[in-house]
Order: structure tokens, then sequence, then C-alpha cells
């Protein structure tokens, strides 16, 4: 009666520790330049090599620029980490998907796209959302720099087993709601701790009906309710997404693999330590009103009092940082900045979304819009769609594949102040830069808060 | 990485909830390619305004308060796995961070690096902060042999949960890297009896 985290986890098992810590074999693991560095001096100092290179992939995205890509990075530190990514990947023999390359972008979109990501396998990077991968069915999850070094060393990481938790979705969402408006009500309801602890399967028929963009979505935002990771069982909708990627298996090699995956879900008889149920249709359009992404709410809800999961104290900060009142209605605000990308969605059915909604009309006046797709595999296929032009003849900006504007790290930032509607997964304090106020929400909300000016329901238009 | 056996010390109280990464250290500090200096940027943008003047509310600039341990409110470490937050909470100088619950990804970061996450009850945690708010000079003991920490003002003890394993890690001053090297024989013959196509 195991679950599918159990089935991936106990497969990996090298062995056990006394106290609980188990070592955990890793079959893919993911790196950017920024949680890096620290640990390729590491391996140096120690005199260290890489144990299995062939199972580490690079790509540089937190501090690439968006736009001008073809041209060095201007800003001196950034382009030290990027070049020093570039000098360990050769030093050390690491694939390397560097600025320029095809297959350049945010880790957490290239994996999936190019078929490293698939079902059963654990993975491994030094970023957080690494829990986007959980979508195919493997167990992935975000681990500091001293772990990035183990990994390298040791193809391992230590561990005590996370608990399991279920997560329900039934029934159909309305129309215009997304899995990113799901994702944001379930984490409304839990909290940014709800998940401490704890591996989340999502399941229920709203997840099954989720394409693999909506399910990486939901699967990225787990570490924002404090869980180590997510994961949905892989079925026909994960094999036919990975079916012909550059990096899947072909042949009879498929044949035994998709054999072996459909293995992988659930039992029927299994148990979790913590279970909850939601119904699809209560869903709406969401927005978020603080600083934590636990913090949100329908979008023609008012903001609502201190609670147990936001304390008066915690609700005073956030609503003196966003310069919004405890009982105010958003609906109707006036925004500065609407940002599409980032890791959580920035994939090619993002844009399509967005862009299906700005499609003929234009951007306000008062909005600066960017549309930054999450690898240069997406923009490309954009392209070729024609979605570039659909969002530039309505005054958006489209940029060149990165993190962009989700962190603050690269040229790219909201100014202090301002308000900006962002499909990104974290609206902290200074997040996309010093006093930038940050508004989660779905493509779709994103894309009609551009074109509107101010905070929309999108289920109006 | 530096041994930790047992502190007794004055602390820093930080009484808000959810402090995540990006509070400990924005994301536009993290552009070093070595573990040091990161202290200097922590909490950057409660601790100093636009034009980088040190703001007189945020608590590390209150002369009043100082010492190893940082007392926080509840999920410190929310956010990002950028190891840089421990570092920086380290490099500023503390050796204990207490909370009533800490983000995992953070809480395992600490550990690599010795800095030692104390989780205790909310009850423990606000009578800690209101004893540190009566007198700014209160002391407080980790004794991390014992699991144990002590508000020395009002002689309350508590014991804390710690991962065997990671204990005497601590205690030793271990890394985690080198205990993953001498199961280098059992991880290659795992390697052996996987399926090819999950490689
Ligand atoms: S897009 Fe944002 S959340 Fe995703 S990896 Fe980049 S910085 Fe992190």
């Amino acid at each position: 009666m195991p679950t599918l985290f159990d089935k991936v986890w106990d497969a990996h098992v090298v062995t056990s520790v006394p106290g609980g810590a188990q070592v955990l074999y890793i079959d893919r693991h993911l790196i950017h330049e920024v949680t890096s560095p620290q640990a390729f001096n590491g391996l140096r100092q120690r005199g260290i090599p890489l144990l299995r290179r062939d199972r580490i992939v690079a790509t540089a995205d937190h501090n690439v620029p968006t736009k001008d890509q073809d041209k060095p990075i201007a800003e001196p530190l950034s382009r030290k980490q990027v070049n020093m990514l570039t000098e360990n990947c050769a030093e050390f023999g690491v694939e390397l998907y560097g600025l320029g390359h095809p297959y350049q972008g945010i880790v957490h979109v290239i994996g999936p796209e190019l078929g490293i990501t698939r079902p059963g396998i654990t993975m491994v990077c030094g970023d957080s959302h690494t829990s986007t991968h959980g979508a195919f069915g493997a167990i992935a999850f975000g681990i500091g720099t001293s772990q990035v070094e183990q990994v390298m060393a040791t193809q391992c990481v230590l561990m005590e087993k996370p608990r399991k938790m279920r997560i329900n979705i039934e029934g159909e969402l309305q129309a215009g709601v997304t899995a990113k408006d799901l994702i944001l009500y379930v984490i409304a309801q839990l909290g940014t701790g709800g998940g401490t602890g704890h591996f989340v399967e999502y399941a229920g028929s709203a997840i099954r009906n989720l394409s693999m963009e909506g399910r990486m979505t939901v699967c990225n935002m787990s570490i924002e309710m404090g869980a180590r990771g997510g994961l949905i069982a892989p079925d026909q909708t994960t094999f036919d997404y990975l079916e012909g990627r550059e990096f899947s298996p072909r042949g009879a090699d498929w044949d035994e693999a998709v054999a072996h995956w459909r293995t992988l879900p659930t039992d029927a008889d299994a148990t979790f330590d913590t279970e909850y149920t939601y119904r699809a249709e209560d869903i709406p359009p969401m927005i978020t009103y603080g600083t934590n992404p636990g913090m949100g709410m329908g979008v023609t809800d008012t903001i609502p009092e201190a609670s147990a999961l936001h304390g008066a104290a915690s609700m005073e900060k956030a609503m003196n940082y966003m310069d919004l009142e405890i009982g105010q209605h958003m609906e109707g605000m006036p925004i500065d900045y609407v940002f599409i990308g980032s890791c959580t969605n920035s994939r090619i059915e993002d844009l399509r979304l967005a862009g299906s909604l700005v499609q003929g009309k234009r951007v306000a006046a008062n909005v600066t819009g960017i549309v930054v797709p999450g690898s240069q595999q997406v923009a490309k296929q954009a392209i070729a769609e024609g979605l570039d032009r659909v969002f530039e003849a309505a005054g958006f900006e489209f940029r060149g594949a990165g993190c962009s504007a989700c962190l603050g790290m690269n040229e790219d930032k909201v100014p202090a102040g301002r308000y900006c509607v962002s499909t990104s997964n974290r609206n902290f304090e200074g997040r996309q830069g010093p006093g930038a106020r940050t508004i989660l929400a779905s493509p779709l909300t994103a894309a009609a808060a551009a074109v509107a000016g101010k905070i929309v329901d999108v289920r109006d238009i | 990485m530096t041994p930790f056996k047992q502190l007794t010390s004055t602390a820093v109280p930080l009484p808000i909830e959810d402090v995540d990464t990006d509070q400990i250290i924005p994301a536009r500090f993290l552009k070093a390619t070595t573990r040091e200096g990161f202290g200097e940027n922590l909490f950057r943008d409660w601790r100093y305004d636009k034009l980088n003047q040190p703001k007189p509310d945020f608590v590390l600039n209150n002369p009043a308060y100082a010492g190893d341990i940082l007392i926080a409110g509840a999920n410190f470490g929310c956010g990002s796995s950028r190891e840089h937050a421990a570092w920086a909470i380290q490099d500023y100088g503390f050796r204990v961070v207490v909370s009533s619950y800490f983000a995992d990804i953070f809480k395992g970061n600490a550990l690599n690096n010795g800095l030692l996450p104390v989780t205790v009850s909310p009850a423990v945690l606000d009578e800690a902060l209101r004893t540190i708010e009566q007198d700014s000079g209160a002391r407080f003991t980790v004794n991390l042999e014992a699991q144990t920490f002590t508000n020395e003002v009002t002689g309350t003890v508590t014991e804390f949960e710690i991962d065997e394993y990671k204990k005497t890690c601590l205690l030793n001053g271990y890394d985690d890297i080198d205990f993953l090297l001498s199961q280098r024989e059992k991880i290659e013959s795992f390697e052996r009896q996987r399926l090819d196509f999950s490689l």
C-alpha cells in the first residue's frame, strides 16, 4: 500500500543512518550560476572529482539579462558569476546550456522540455522551485549549496524521509480559473507553513484534467506552503508530453519505461499523514494582497482581517508595505507593471493563454508590461506561433529567456512603491526589487490587468 | 565546520513571523562566488534605507541588543533554498537561531554550516521574547549535548529536538560530505543495480 512518493523514495535509498536519516541516490542534478560556485570551490579545495558528471546539466538563468542576450553581460558581478559557471563546467566536464545556447532557459523550464525530467526519478537543484519537476511523478526538491557539493561528490543527499500529504481537488475549474489560481487558493487555505516537513501529492479529477504545464505550475508553488516538494501521478498526459523529447527514452526503452511508470501511482489503500480535499468549483481567480504567497484571496474579495494564519503584526506589516488596508477591495485598483514569466508561468501554454487575452487589445497607458519566455525553446515556439507579435502589437515587450523580474537580481526590476501584477511565485518584500509591491496572479489575470490598467476579474471579460 | 557544544549569551529579538530568505539576504547580494562577507547585507532592506543609512528602528541597529542568539517568529527562513541566508546570519555573528518552527530547507542549510536552529514551543518563544523586552541584557543558554534551551531570567528549561546524526556532526564539526564519501562502495553497488532507462 505504498504511495507514489514511497515507491520513488524507497527505490532510491542507498542505506539508512542511525537516527533516521537516509542516503538518497539522486538521478539528476540541475545547476545554475548562483548556488553552484561555492560548491565547485569546495570540491576543488578538497580535491574531489564529480562522481557522475553525465547526471548534471547546467544553465544560466538568474543573472542573465533578457535584452541583448548576444552581448556580454553589462553588470560586472553578474557577468563574473555567469562566467564562473562556464569555467567550472569546462573544468569539471559538465554539460552547459549557457547564454546563447538554443536550450538555455530557467532551469525548471528546460528540464521538462528536454525530457531530462521524467517519472520515478530523484532530482535536485540548488533552487527551491525544483519542486516543479514533481509534476512528472519524480521526487524533486531544492537543496542548499553544501548539498549541491555533496551531490556532485557522491550523487547522494542525506535526508530524513519527509511526511506525506495529499491534497485532492475534485470537480471542474470555472472558466477563467487556471492551475495558478488553484495553487494560490490552496496556499491561502493552508498558509506558508502548512506543508512544512511534507511532500505533497496532488490528486483528484481537477488535477488529472490539468495539462503538464498546469501541473508544473501547481507543483512549482509547493514550496510556497512550506512543503519540501509536490508530485502528481504520471498518466497518459505525462507520457504524451515526454514522448519524443530530446532526452526521452526511445524505442524499446520507451516502452519499458512507460510500463514501469504505470506502476508508480499511489495504491488505492495507501494512507497519508495529512490529507485535504477542496472543490474545484469553489476556486475563483486569485490575487495576493500581502507579502507572502499565503496572503491570497479571490479577485473580488476584500482584504481579510488578521487570522490564525496571518497574525495582527504580520498583517499590519504587510499592509504598510503594500500600502493597502484591511477590508479594502482590490478589484479596480490601478497597477503599474505586469510581468508574465518565471518558472511558474513562462511555458508556451502560459504565453498562449495570456496572448489569447491581449490579442487585438492594447496595454493601458499607465502600465509597463513585459513577457519573458522561460526558455529559448519556448521563445522560439512563441515566435513560430506569432505570439511575440501579438504581445508587441499590444504594447508588451517580448524578451529573451531568463528569471527576469521574478527576483530582482538581474536588470529587470520593479521600482520602489510600484504595483506589479506578476505571474511569478513570491510576493515577498523587495522580491522584484527594493520597495516593489507584488501582486501574484495567473497569466490570464495578469494579461487582463495589463489591458485594463487595473485589477479586474477575468470572468467579466 | 566549527563544532558547537554550548553557549550562554544575550539575544537579539526579531518577533516577526514568516521571515523569508529574501529578507535575510536579498537576491541582488547573491552574486558573490565565495561563502564570506554576506553578514554585511544581512536583513539589508530592513537594516538600511535607500541612501544606505541605518534605520534606527531596526533591531540590529539598536545598540541595546546584541549576542550570539537570534530569536525570531514562526516559520523562519521560508522561501528560497539560498544557503547564503545561513551564511549571512553566521557571518554576522549569530551561532543559534531560536524559533517556534523553521522552513525545512533553511533548517538543513543552517545545520550544514554549524548554525544551530533551535525549535521551541510558541509559549517558550513568547516567554523568551517578553523576557528580552523587559531586559535587553537577559541571557539564554543553549546546550546541544543536553538538547536544552534555558531562559536564565525565568529559569525555564526546555528540551529541543535534533536528529541524532546531525547532533553528532555539530558536536564534532563533521560535514555530511565526509560521511557520504565514506559510503562510496554502497553508492556504487546501488548504481549497478539501477535500471537502464532510469539513468
Ligand atoms: S524564475 Fe524565479 S522562482 Fe523560478 S528559478 Fe528563477 S528566480 Fe527562482
